[in-house]
Formats: C-alpha cells, structure tokens, sequence
C-alpha cells in the first residue's frame, strides 16, 4: 500500500521540474522537452486518482493525454525546423518576432 | 511494503532525472534523461496496475515521442546552450518561486489527503478492461482524436517542408 499522497507528491514534484524547465531553459528544443515532463507529471496524477477511486476511465484520459502530446510533439517539431530555417538559432531569447 | 520501496526506488530515479533534465545544457543529454523519466513512470504505472498505460508509454512516449526528439536535435545540430542576462533572471526569480510553489503543494497534500492509500492491483489496467471502455463508452472521444492526429500529419509536413525554391527565370 503506498499513499496516494506519495503519487501525488512525485506528480507535483514532475510538474514543478517542467515549469521551471520551461522558464530557466534558452534552448526551444529543451523548453519543449520541459512541456512533455509537465504532461507526464499529469498523467501520473491521473492515474493515481483513477487507482484510488476505482475508476477506469482516468487510465482512458492518460491515454487521450499521450494522443495529444504525440500530436503537439510532431506539430510543435516541425515548427522548430521552420523556426531555425529562418533563423538559423534555437536560442529563444532570439526568436522574439514572428515576422523578420 | 516491496511495493513501496519499489514506489520509492523509481521515484528518485523519476526525481533524478527530472533534475538531471534541468541542469545539462546539452539538449541530447536533457532527451536522455526525459527518457530514464519516463521509462520509470512506466514501473510506476504498473505498480498502480496500469499495464496498458505502461505499455504506452514505453513504446509511444518513451520510444515514438522521444526518437522525434532526439532525431530533430541531431537534425538541427544543436549545441551547447548559451546563457544570455534574460535567462540569469529567469533563474533568480524563476527556481525560488517553483520551490515555494512546489513546497506549498505538498504541504496541503500531505495535511489534506490523510492516510488514503491505493492498494496495489486493486483496479484491473489490462488492456482487456481498458479496450472495452475505450470502444463503448469512449468511442466518440477517440474516433475525434484520429481526426486530430490526421491534421497534426498534415500540419508537421506542411510546416517542415522545404520552402518552394525560387525558379529561375527563363532566358527569353
């Protein structure tokens, strides 16, 4: 028998690692990488709430989660190559302007 | 009590990487580490006797999501990130307020929740119970979600493809 607050706590430490991933990181491709923990830390939460209340469908959601990140990963990918197409850096604090 | 050791061992390795994944500046290394993460979440999952949701996400997190990753970075030929004056204030003020924030967080959870405990295998994750919830009373929601996978294909290849060179004019 593990806590659920012990899942809950790893979750919120997952999602506390992405945020500050997501404003420390300079890199694009990292502050993206910092989005995937975030969900992962969600998912986690998920299902640990789905174990706890016996309910299947939070693992449904986990995966409805994982279509949507996959989704975001290869749309948010491809918008990275055509960032550095045109700019020739990844370093975000040099891709301030949507238009050059 | 196997089980919550077990919990504990995979959480720090979570844990671990997680910080691991905030202090490399090489953004390969970062991939790396994301992947121990979630390939650790995965023993996790299964401890809650998820194993669906474990096999997923060996095979769509660990294996699809992060190969793009890491074929992109190869791609793109990134290096080590440099530090510009935006990113020192970002960490000045930006690691303090997560900490606090975090802290906060597990204060309220570990008053709040009490002693609920979730017993292991107690909900059945198989991919069995899953496909039958999933087809009956989820259908809607998941034939909706082949419609957004079809658009983000269409997206990625039209956002990556390679602008239409330039044609040459023809001599007259």
């Amino acid at each position: 028998m593990v806590p659920l607050s012990y899942y809950l706590i790893l979750s919120g430490i997952l999602f506390a690692c992405g945020v500050m991933g997501f404003l420390i990181k300079r890199n694009l491709i990292t502050v993206f990488m910092s989005i995937e923990l975030m969900l992962n830390g969600v998912n986690l939460s998920f299902v640990a709430f789905a174990a706890h209340w016996q309910a299947l469908s939070g693992q449904i959601f986990v995966f409805f989660v994982m279509v949507v990140a996959a989704a975001e990963a290869a749309v948010g990918l491809a918008i990275i190559i055509a960032v550095y197409r045109n700019r020739e850096t990844l370093n975000v604090d040099q891709v301030n302007l949507l238009k050059l | 009590m196997l089980h919550l050791i077990l919990f504990l061992v995979f959480g720090a390795f979570c844990v671990a990487g997680a910080v691991n994944l905030l202090v490399q500046s090489h953004p390969i290394n970062s991939a790396l580490s994301l992947i121990a993460v979630m390939v650790s979440l995965a023993v996790e999952y299964l401890l809650l006797g998820a194993e669906f949701v474990a096999a997923v996400q060996v095979i769509i997190y660990a294996g699809a999501i992060m190969v793009l990753f890491v074929f992109v970075i190869m791609l793109l030929n990134a290096g080590e990130e440099e530090k510009t004056r935006g990113s020192r204030v970002a960490i000045i003020f930006g690691v303090p307020s997560v900490l606090l924030g975090g802290a906060l967080v597990a204060w309220v959870l570990l008053r709040r929740s009490g002693t609920a405990a979730v017993a292991v295998g107690a909900l059945p994750g198989d991919p069995k119970s899953v496909s039958m919830l999933l087809f009956q009373n989820f259908l809607l929601p998941f034939e909706v979600t082949s419609v957004l996978v079809l658009i983000a294909i269409m997206g990625a290849v039209v956002l990556a493809a390679r602008p239409e060179q330039a044609q040459p004019r023809k001599k007259a």
